[in-house]
């Protein structure tokens, strides 16, 4: 028996097949889904993928939030579904107010696409479990709306929490609030990241390393352990 | 028929790197004088039926969890009068 990983495609998605193939190279089955889904197909665990949704119009994510498939996903996620978010997964993922914070335009107005270090700060969510803390990994970053941002309150409470779960290394890229690339929600199933692991799991592609890979082991190790 | 308008303003306290490069960019064109610009959104809602304070109450409601996001948008609402139009 293996996981069912479950991958919506909202319209403008882009990485949905980069996402299904890193769940399959991990060894899991992924799952399309359609954003006008109105069940999740018994799925173990979801994926919102990179790239736009509805033409990113209003805010990014903010339509998307809003979608037919959405509506079972919050429900799910906050009964302790996994779900990772990547990119514009990440920016739904505020919008629905299942992590907090949100994203602004990159502070410097430029989309950047390079590989970004990162340290992993948690390596005991769901997402992450096969990475060790404060390791340091190489990860695809492209975007144009990725500054993170919260209060000062938030911050503070994400950072007593240990809910950082991925820093910006070296560079801080687009002017995110404590470097901060990732983050997860207090019971460690819902985590969001502006990186791309999905791009980084064959050495042929990406950085040339297989750092994202854990993602997709961790999260198979978990359902299939569970 | 009525108009509401929302203006959305990112919260003083939120950088504003647009805002930035448009004032950045007046000198260039010959305005000077100008020490700050902030960019914002506004919407105009054309409400069917009296714009009555349930009305408006909804209209506030459908600001703050859509139109803006309040982690990082202040918004506000007014009625706008609308000039009878032109034939």
């Amino acid at each position: 028996m293996t996981a069912r990983i479950g991958v919506v495609t909202f319209p403008g998605s882009l990485d949905d097949r980069d996402t299904q193939r890193a769940i399959r190279l991990a060894g899991a089955e992924p799952v399309a889904l359609w954003h006008k889904d109105k069940d999740l197909k018994q799925v173990d665990a979801v994926v919102l993928c990179g790239g736009f949704s509805y033409g990113d119009y209003l805010r990014a994510g903010a339509i998307a939030r809003f979608s037919p498939v959405m509506e079972p996903l919050l429900e799910q996620a906050r009964a302790g579904l996994p779900v990772l978010g990547i990119c514009n997964g990440f920016q739904i993922l505020t919008e629905a107010h299942l992590l907090p914070g949100t994203m602004l335009r990159n502070n410097h107005l430029h989309f950047i696409c390079r590989d970004q270090k990162l340290r992993v700060e948690n390596a005991e969510t769901a997402w992450t479990s096969d990475y060790t803390a404060g390791q340091e990994i190489h990860i695809p970053l492209k975007n144009i709306d990725g500054q993170y941002v919260a209060d000062q309150r938030t911050l503070d409470t994400l950072e007593s929490e240990g809910r950082v779960a991925f820093r910006y290394l070296d560079v801080n890229p687009n002017g995110s609030n404590n470097d901060i690339a990732g983050v997860t929600n207090e019971a460690g199933n819902v985590v969001g990241l502006m990186p791309h692991p999905e791009h980084a799991v064959e050495p042929l592609i990406g950085t040339g390393r297989t750092d994202g890979l854990p993602f997709f082991t961790s999260i198979l190790k978990k359902l299939v352990n569970a | 028929m009525a108009r509401v308008v929302v203006d959305v303003m990112l919260k003083p306290e939120i950088l504003d790197p647009q805002g930035q490069a448009v004032q950045r960019a007046l000198p260039r064109l010959g305005f000077d004088g100008i020490s700050d610009v902030r960019q914002g959104k506004r919407f105009e809602l054309e409400v069917d039926g009296p714009v009555d304070e349930a009305a408006l109450a909804r209209i506030h409601d459908l600001a703050e969890s859509f139109l803006a996001n309040t982690v990082i948008e202040d918004f506000t609402v007014r009625v706008e009068e609308v000039a009878e139009a032109v034939k």
